[in-house]
């Protein structure tokens, strides 16, 4: 199916459900939020005719003047050779996706990775752990508010942290 | 800095047995093989047989600090990582150098500003004898830091230092008894 028809069908399955529709973007999506997510996410994979088995990429992006976060999942389907993506969005106070390891397995370390650097929280992830960093470790850096730390375990951290006191920078 | 140093007073017999020593210590460093990032890359290319570090005694990459000299610390250094550095160099036996290569361990490098995870410098974790600048540093870079290191180990001694407290007959040797018939 072309990115059009895809964005179609989600459409009038789920209706207002689908924040917006980009199909014809270089990046074919469609956002969503993450209350709605769960079951878009089944829909794709188990619809026949869409039948996404394959998650190529989990990422977060942090959009951090509209106070909200933001879990981009690029699909394909290795039988309709269809690639899309959703992008789900939450609120940046309240940063809760569920899961969707059960459905692609490969969301395991992508959604640990998310939570660790973005600090999204995926509801029914089974280890919901830091992945890369240190389990002691405060804050989630890839956030655009995220503080440097000054010293770590005594070993002093970086000294230049004036760009953290411009004004363009988000507080 | 070994079981000999600081034994006997300067000038009385550790002019030719500095000499020797030194010789030995610097003529076989033995690295320990541990790379972190890229620049332990430019470290194998140092070690394998177009820069053929063999030629200066430092080519015996020992897979445990126990039996290394020589921590080539190549590569960016994280806080999650420091811990384990530090513990190596630990468990290395003393005489023990660092040389720090790249830099990213010279000083956070291009990590300094916006690196959120990277120590601003491995000195801050463990003591470094040599600073090798790069990024990474070429093979030829590493040698010549290899080779200050050996200028650095020339000048040791192991006597006493000059103006020491320490009283001399803490470590007298003993007068030999008369030969009896």
């Amino acid at each position: 199916m072309t990115p059009v028809q895809i964005a179609e069908l989600l459409k009038s399955k789920f209706g207002p459900a689908v924040t917006e529709s980009l199909p014809q973007d270089k990046h074919p999506r469609v956002h969503t939020t993450g209350g709605h997510w769960r079951a878009i996410a089944e829909f794709l994979r188990g619809e026949p005719s869409l039948d996404f088995d394959w998650l190529g990429c989990l990422t977060a992006v942090d959009y951090v003047a509209d106070n909200q976060l933001c879990a981009v999942y690029d699909l394909y389907s290795t039988t309709q050779r269809h690639w899309f993506a959703v992008k789900v969005f939450v609120d940046r106070d309240r940063p809760h996706i569920p899961s969707v390891m059960d459905i692609w397995p490969a969301a395991d370390w992508h959604e640990r990775e998310a939570y660790d650097l973005m600090g999204i929280v995926f509801d029914g992830h089974s280890d919901l752990r830091r992945i890369l960093l240190p389990e002691d470790w405060v804050g989630h850096p890839l956030r655009k508010d995220y503080r440097f730390p000054r010293e770590y375990h005594g070993i002093p951290g970086t000294t230049e942290l004036d760009w953290q006191q411009q004004p363009e920078y988000p507080v | 800095m070994s079981w000999i140093e600081n034994r006997f007073e300067e000038g009385l017999i550790v002019t030719q047995l500095d000499w020797a020593i030194n010789w030995a210590r610097k003529s076989s460093l033995w690295p320990m093989t541990f790379g972190l990032a890229c620049c332990a890359i430019e470290m194998m290319a140092f070690g394998a047989s177009r820069f053929d570090v063999d030629r200066f005694g430092a080519g015996a990459f020992r897979a445990t600090p126990r039996q290394a000299d020589l921590m080539i610390v190549a590569g960016t250094v994280t806080y999650k990582m420091a811990s384990r550095v530090r513990r190596l160099y630990n468990q290395m036996p003393d005489p023990k150098y660092v040389i720090a290569m790249g830099a990213c361990t010279v000083g956070g490098g291009p990590y300094f500003k916006y690196g959120y995870h990277v120590v601003k410098g491995v000195d801050l974790v463990v003591p470094v004898d040599v600073y090798v600048p790069g990024c990474p540093p070429r093979p030829e870079a590493l040698i010549e830091g290899l080779m200050r290191l050996q200028d650095k180990i020339t000048a040791q001694t192991i006597a006493l230092p000059k103006g020491s407290k320490r009283a001399a007959r803490e470590y007298q040797i003993p007068t030999p008894t008369p030969a009896t018939v």
